[in-house]
């Protein structure tokens, strides 16, 4: 087991340096002069000349990636000239405020969504099951972003449930219950999409699972039809659902950035589109390099969970 | 292919969806020569106007501009930029999948480490990144979202040219002498083109949702110019005072997505095979009976008595008569074998009796299962449930398959003890133990930990009959448990499960292909042809002297009795298709001594003795020489 960890571990060291290039060359791509583009209007000639210092834009192009690889490593990933301040700094601050967020939305849709599908499988074809399948087909189709706005009009406005927007009330304390009446609304406006489509991909992995011969063991044993679907039939539908949980948080984590514009919440999302609307590169550079590390790790994560899950992965 | 528009045409949510967005597209198309207002031009005395106001169906917005002329065009605006996106991703997505599957190799290790790296990414940072790099704007945005989905596209496509690269029709073009880039182009390509389509008739939804977020975020469409993103993105900051500048475009944006993701699932669904034959139906929890006839009143003696039993296949219009009336019975300490070829019903016969026949497509429609008396068929589910595995318990073929693969051997012995006794989880954990003893595993307290891929094939249909086992059936049912195994394993199991019956005085019924192991094991054997028995009788007579020239044929099979596994695939010729049942006897066809009479209405089984036999001109006992 340790040793599976230690190299799915190592595999996610090449993953991480082609993150850092695709990024490195994306940001070479920035037409005109590199470092007047990057600062926009904080293009004085003294930033020019510390950014071409700091890039080292004289050298060729591969070693100007190993300065900035270097300097990341050091923790170092420069300073966002909007907020002057270190870049590695906000982005730490904000990107916890998103896992806030992202996290409780990502464990909404994973339970609502296998229960529901789960749900939908085992009455097929009945009202359950359409009724589950039209509110999918809905959820997949609605922009999370349009979602939110709705429930800002219903939930907040028009029935007071919860504040409009923000992470934290204005006045007054910052306790769970506070920060949770702020997050019931995005967190669910973030987990819809999701939901909908781990309801569906677990109805379908459900439905295959169940025409399999254990399944008709258990139903010999005369185990209870109940557990024959959430015990026996959802453990094996599993191994098919947890792969696709992976690229769901990565949809979660896109669909963050909507929601935390709809309802103000201050997270990377925010960060990243304010700073590219500023053109602060350095900012989006270190943004989404930790984002997608971040990323990356948790879908190890995942695979780690797959090989506890299957005993027959286990190596 | 007509089957593939049929089952779509029966698929009405598809077909709205198809109708919605053909209206959509058509709107689109049409909005240059509709008398609209022109979508652009600001008259801040005219903010906020209400829908259904005067000259301003939709009402007007922050700047007093016409909604519904800024609806179709942004609607117009988002499709154009949706589609462009998708069709670019599509084409590049393709080409590079198409160029790293058929040309292999280095090239290929190269790109497609590439395209997973890439799809390392949650999507809209690389969408943010590209953005970020290129500027604001609509075309960047298309830029950004086409490219985030190449991958997609590059990784489906290339699996499927991996799979044509090598098939003959791509080798032959190569034997011809065209180069690679004109195999490429005439036979890759037209083969690949299909699943592009489908490819994106699937992703177009989420392109247009993507672009529609970037411009939401106003990093896509600038103003003055709107898409249906950036006009939700404009109304955002009026939403409390003004809620309908943000629900038009919003829900345009709805009903787009939805149309298409309605039209996408029914093309996906009319091209999955699967869909046709109904094969993805779940099957229920215990079959579906539908008796057509009340159920025979009781006639049989023994603990389990089948009486006319008939089980059919219902796909479709079709209806297969798996099981056509089938009787028999046994008693405590006996063991009786049903042999018939693959497809006789003799497994549908077993599964029919507590109901484990998968439903849909199985259905019972006629005859009594007795147990002691009680008439088991159509009993409520919970009866059903205290029956299984309890009274009567089962030992399926393969134990890979039959055996859930990710729980230990040790908890599904335990789950099968608890299923009917109230017992603690360590009495039973000790009584899992015992049990895997009695089928004379060595270890069995190691053993216990096992998961079964973990056994040898041998260990697990001990586990099997362990299971089988756990609660002190009156009656074991055995689906060719053998089958899957070598012949010394085979002996093994046969031994073994002739010292439990006889130990535990259990009733078995076995099921088998193989008049070997008949041989070895059961008292009486009934012979299935058809889902009909035709013949039945004591073991020792049957061998000695078949009557009906199917047993006989079966017999013939066997060169030396007790030798292990044989297949009964020696007769000439086929079972019929259990839904084009001939009139008369069933195995005419393949009959020798078949006459006129023979198709001429229903056979019926002619008891005689202890022996039963469903023919007109019975083998008088020519085998009796051969067998002794
Ligand atoms: S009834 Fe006729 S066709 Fe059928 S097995 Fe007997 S002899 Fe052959």
């Amino acid at each position: 087991m340790g040793g599976y960890i230690l190299r799915r571990l190592l595999s996610a060291v090449p993953v991480l340096l082609g993150i850092t290039v695709i990024v490195f060359l994306i940001m070479a791509l920035i037409p005109g002069d590199p470092a007047t583009a990057i600062l926009g209007s904080y293009a004085t000639p003294e930033n020019v000349a510390r950014i071409n210092r700091e890039l080292g834009l004289d050298a060729p192009l591969w070693r100007q990636y190993l300065i900035w690889l270097g300097n990341m490593l050091q923790g170092d990933f420069g300073q966002s000239f909007a907020l002057n301040r270190p870049v590695l700094d906000e982005v730490l601050e904000r990107f916890g405020a998103t896992l806030i967020l992202a996290g409780t939305a990502f464990v909404l849709c994973v339970v609502l969504g296998v229960v529901a599908g789960t749900i939908s499988a085992a009455n097929q074809y009945g009202w359950a099951d359409k009724t589950i399948t039209f509110a999918v087909l809905l959820g997949i189709s609605i922009p999370s972003f349009f979602l939110g706005m709705m429930m800002i009009l219903l939930f907040a406005v028009r029935l007071r449930w919860f504040p409009v927007s923000g992470m934290w009330p204005i006045y007054g304390t910052r306790d769970a219950a506070a920060l949770l009446s702020h997050l019931a609304m995005p967190a669910l406006a973030l987990a819809v999409v999701a939901t909908g489509v781990i309801a569906r991909l677990s109805r379908s992995a459900l439905l295959e699972v169940l025409r399999q011969d254990f399944i008709r063991t258990a139903r010999a044993k005369g185990v209870h039809e109940r557990s024959v679907i959430w015990r026996h039939a959802l453990r094996a539908a599993m191994v098919s659902i947890l792969p696709v949980l992976g690229i769901q948080a990565g949809f979660v984590l896109s669909g963050a950035v909507y929601i935390e514009i709809v309802f103000q919440w201050p997270g990377i999302g925010r960060m990243l589109v304010d700073a590219i609307l500023r053109r602060d590169i350095l900012l989006v550079q270190g943004g989404v390099i930790v984002v997608a590390a971040c990323y990356v790790f948790f879908n190890i994560v995942v695979d780690v969970a797959q090989s506890l899950l299957d005993p027959r992965i286990r190596t | 292919m007509t089957a593939s528009l049929m089952l779509f045409s029966r698929n009405r949510l598809a077909l709205a969806g198809g109708v919605v967005l053909a209206f959509v597209l058509l709107l689109a198309l049409a909005v240059p020569l509709m008398p609209l207002a022109d979508p652009d031009v600001t008259n801040t005395a005219n903010r906020f106007r209400p829908p259904l106001s005067e000259g301003a169906l939709l009402g007007t917005d922050h700047l007093g501009r016409d909604l519904l002329s800024r609806l179709l065009w942004g609607t117009r605006l988002s499709l154009a930029v949706g589609f462009a996106a998708a069709a670019i991703a599509a084409t590049i997505g393709a080409a590079i999948g198409v160029i790293a599957g058929f040309y292999g190799g280095r090239l290929d290790n190269v790109i497609m480490r590439g395209v997973d790296m890439l799809m390392a990414f949650p999507y809209i940072l690389l969408a943010l990144a590209i953005v970020a790099a290129l500027g604001p704007g609509l075309l960047n945005a298309l830029i950004a979202v086409a490219a985030v989905n190449v991958p997609f596209f590059a990784r489906n496509i290339r699996g499927i040219t991996v799979g044509l690269a090598h098939k003959e029709f791509v080798d032959a073009a190569r034997l011809s002498g065209l180069s690679r880039p004109q195999i490429i182009l005439t036979e890759i390509l037209p083969n690949v083109l299909p699943v592009i389509v489908i490819a994106m008739s699937t992703t177009i939804g989420w392109m247009i949702l993507e672009t529609a977020g970037l411009s939401f975020l106003g990093l896509g469409s600038q103003p003055p110019q709107a898409d249906l993103g950036s006009m939700l993105g404009e109304a955002r900051a009026a939403l409390i005072s003004h809620p309908h500048t943000s629900v038009v475009p919003g829900v345009m944006i709805l009903i787009i997505v939805m149309s298409i993701n309605l039209l996408g699932d029914g093309i996906r669904d009319a091209l999955d095979p699967r869909l046709k034959s109904g094969a993805l139906s779940r099957p229920m929890a215990a079959t579906r009976v539908r008796r057509r006839t009340h159920a025979p009143e009781p006639g049989l003696e023994g603990i389990l008595a089948l009486e006319g039993l008939e089980t059919e296949f219902h796909v479709g219009p079709r209806k297969l008569r798996a099981v056509g009336g089938v009787s028999l019975a046994v008693r405590p300490g006996e063991c009786l074998g049903i042999i018939g070829e693959s497809g006789s019903g003799k497994s549908v016969t077993a599964l029919s009796v507590t109901g484990l026949v998968a439903s849909p497509p199985g259905v019972i429609t006629g005859g009594a299962v007795r147990y002691r008396g009680d008439d088991l068929i159509g009993a409520p589910y919970e009866r059903l449930r205290a029956v299984r595995g309890r009274e009567i318990a089962y030992i399926f073929q393969d134990p890979l398959s039959t055996l859930h693969p990710l729980y230990r051997v040790g908890d599904q012995l335990v789950e099968a003890i608890r299923a009917h006794q109230k017992i603690g989880a360590d009495a039973a954990r000790g009584k899992a133990v015992e049990l895997l003893r009695d089928v004379r595993i060595p270890n069995p307290e190691r053993r216990i930990s096992d998961y079964p891929h973990e056994m040898s094939g041998g260990m697990r249909q001990r586990v099997g009959i362990a299971m089988a086992l756990a609660n002190d059936p009156e009656v074991i049912i055995a689906d060719e448990p053998t089958t899957a195994l070598d012949v010394t394993v085979q002996a093994q199991i046969l031994s073994l499960l002739d010292d439990l019956r006889r130990s535990r005085d259990l009733a078995i019924i076995f099921i088998t292909h193989d008049f070997g192991v008949v041989a070895q094991l059961c008292d009486r054997v009934a012979v299935m042809y058809a889902g009909k028995v035709v013949e039945e009788g004591p073991t020792k007579a049957v061998l000695a002297a078949p009557r009906h020239p199917y047993t006989a044929r079966l017999i013939a099979c066997v060169p030396e009795l007790g030798g292990g596994r044989r297949r009964l695939e020696a007769i000439p010729g086929l079972p019929p298709a259990v839904d084009r049942l001939p009139e008369g006897c069933a195995f005419a066809e393949r009959c020798n001594k078949a006459r006129g009479v023979c198709r001429e209405g229903h056979i019926p089984l002619a008891q005689e003795g202890d022996r039963a036999v469903r023919c007109l001109f019975p083998e008088e006992s020519p085998a009796r020489e051969a067998a002794e």
